[in-house]
């Protein structure tokens, strides 16, 4: 008989950066294939076209900085930040748009700041915002429901070959924004009323959802901070749309617009960005999740994950500072006016 | 000081000790306005006769200052000369002073103004004081012409755009339209264009001031080694 020593840590599960980031990749794959379904290929052209740029902005930059190539573009971060930013364009979007928006925000947003792990905001975010604050009439070019392009109509939109007047139209969002307060023309627009949400846009979000749900399944994301995402833009919405449903929008169509489920899954649950004690990235999305629900209905823009989650971003050590758990056989550590 | 060494005052107004870039002074006019060269020359020459006056006139009165007195009486300095360059764009290039707004007035409470003031003319004879408002003004002018060149360049695709709000109906047809049919990249108008921009500029200096002491430090290691110490990290100095 012989004993086998071993020094601690005695677990044996894979927990390399790349595993984790492949996991997130997969799970974005039925949000992708629905967009697709909804809006055409565009969104897949975005994609990859997104990927090569990061690759490529990736490895010029860390070349650049000295650091070894393979070790860092295998942890698939790069690919991640490419994949949801391509996913939150819209899918007319020309092939430079995409270009600036993931150059910058691999470069500038994320190994600026000293790469993976060092980045304060949310480079996927801090892209998404670049390019919609400097080309608005392009970030806000969606698909109409109903009028998909063809591959060969998406390719050429994507070349900026072909005018997109033919298929864009507003979103359920920008159409509720606009009539807010009118219920004849609320009830008139098809847009606002799908299964359950939004045209189009509930099953983007129920797909993304899906998707989420493996995440927790696979413990690649923990639950505090999509419950807390998603409960910050309901909460609100059930009692705003109880006080005045001409006014505001219902919890569902809040939860199953725009990018909702996008951002509670995947976004605000990035662990570089995020608060990381329990309670602090309960708080913290909970007030991404606020915060989405006061722009959206108050604010000059349709929908707000990204400034939501920006926003947060710096909050979050402020966020951690006073959410550090006890240590055990310590105190809890005196922190701020009130204790 | 009858020896003043006007090589040192030149090169630490423009690199050294450059308000914008090393001082990180001024920057509220130097963020704001910088959206185009035309703004940003109107303002970084109007900061640099600002600085002149006020440098000479400080120093002249340096001596009859008490102490405890002296900042209150350089910002009365400062503000009558504000005054006056204000009066004078509001006469000579009004339009361009429409655009310039408040950041004219401002200039009171560039920090730059009163720092030098204080720092330098306050204890320096008249025409050492003058030159070093000189190029103070002259560093910070750089700076906010290069910052108001990328921001220009880079927001709308032109140069020199408007020159003529400055310089009369002859520079009517200086501007350079690099980029033709752009659509325009507003986030350089904006204001985190400007933080971005002068992050860049900052990092871009720190970068030449780094080669230049590298390189300093080759040359100085050609020469024999009188004594070696090896350290615990191995190393060999």
């Amino acid at each position: 008989m012989s004993l086998i020593s071993s020094t601690s840590p005695h677990t044996t599960g894979k927990t390399d950066t790349g595993a984790f980031m492949r996991q997130v990749l997969y799970a974005t794959l039925p949000g992708l294939a629905v967009l697709t379904w909804q809006f055409g290929w565009g969104s897949v052209i975005n994609v990859l076209w997104a990927v090569l740029v990061a690759l490529l902005s990736e490895a010029a930059i860390l070349k650049a900085r000295g650091r070894p190539l393979g070790f860092y573009l295998k942890d698939y971060s790069a690919v991640v930040t490419a994949v949801l930013l391509g996913l939150a364009l819209p899918p007319t979007a020309p092939w430079w748009l995409t270009l600036i928006g993931v150059s910058f925000a691999i470069i500038v947003a994320k190994q600026l700041y000293g790469g993976l792990g060092m980045n304060p905001f949310n480079p996927a975010m801090v892209g998404y915002v670049l390019l919609l604050i400097s080309f608005p009439a392009a970030m806000t070019r969606w698909i109409a429901p109903g009028q998909t392009p063809e591959p060969a109509q998406s390719w050429q939109l994507f070349l900026g070959q072909a005018g997109v007047d033919g298929f864009s139209g507003a979103t359920p969002l920008d159409t509720f924004r606009t009539w807010a307060g009118n219920a004849s023309e609320l009830s008139g627009h098809a847009i606002l009323h799908g299964q359950f949400a939004g045209l189009g846009w509930e099953w983007v979000n129920l797909a993304f959802l899906l998707g989420g749900l493996y995440l927790l399944a696979r413990r690649i994301i923990t639950w505090q901070i999509p419950a807390a995402f998603l409960l910050g833009v309901a909460v609100p919405a059930l009692i705003a749309s109880l006080v005045d449903p001409v006014r505001f929008a219902g919890p569902l169509f809040h939860l199953f617009s725009g990018g909702t489920m996008l951002g509670a899954f995947f976004i605000a649950t990035d662990p570089v960005t995020a608060a990381t004690s329990r309670l602090g990235r309960f708080i913290y999305a909970l007030l991404i999740g606020v915060l989405i629900w006061v722009i959206r209905s108050f604010g000059g823009y349709p929908d707000a994950v990204a400034f939501s989650v920006l926003l947060l971003n710096l909050c979050a050590p402020f966020i951690d500072y006073y959410t550090q758990p006890r240590t055990y056989g310590h105190r809890k550590a005196n922190r701020g006016v009130g204790s | 000081m009858a020896d003043a060494n006007y090589k040192k005052i030149t090169m630490d107004g423009l690199w050294n000790n450059n308000p914008a870039t090393v001082q990180i002074l001024g920057l509220c006019p130097l963020l704001a306005v910088t959206g185009s060269v035309v703004n940003a020359m109107g303002l970084g020459l109007a900061t640099l006769v600002v600085l002149m006056g006020s440098n000479a006139c400080v120093s002249l009165i340096r001596n009859y200052v008490t102490d405890a007195v002296r900042l209150p009486a350089f910002v009365m300095i400062i503000a009558a000369m504000v005054t006056v360059i204000e009066m004078l764009m509001q006469a000579y290039t009004f339009e361009l002073y429409q655009i310039l707004g408040i950041f004219i007035p401002l200039i009171v409470t560039n920090c730059t103004v009163l720092g030098r003031a204080d720092a330098f003319a306050s204890k320096n004879g008249v025409l050492p004081a003058m030159v070093d408002g000189m190029m103070m003004g002259a560093g910070f002018l750089v700076v906010l012409l290069l910052l108001g060149g990328m921001r220009e360049l880079i927001g709308q695709g032109t140069l020199f755009a408007n020159m003529q709000l400055l310089f009369g109906p002859v520079a009517a047809n200086w501007e350079i339209d690099v980029i033709h049919n752009y659509g325009g990249f507003l986030l350089a108008i904006l204001p985190p264009g400007a933080f971005l921009g002068l992050g860049l500029i900052i990092a871009g200096k720190n970068v030449i001031d780094k080669r230049l002491k590298d390189a300093q430090k080759a040359r100085a290691s050609d020469e024999p080694k009188v004594s070696r110490r090896v350290r615990t990290t191995g190393k060999v100095s």
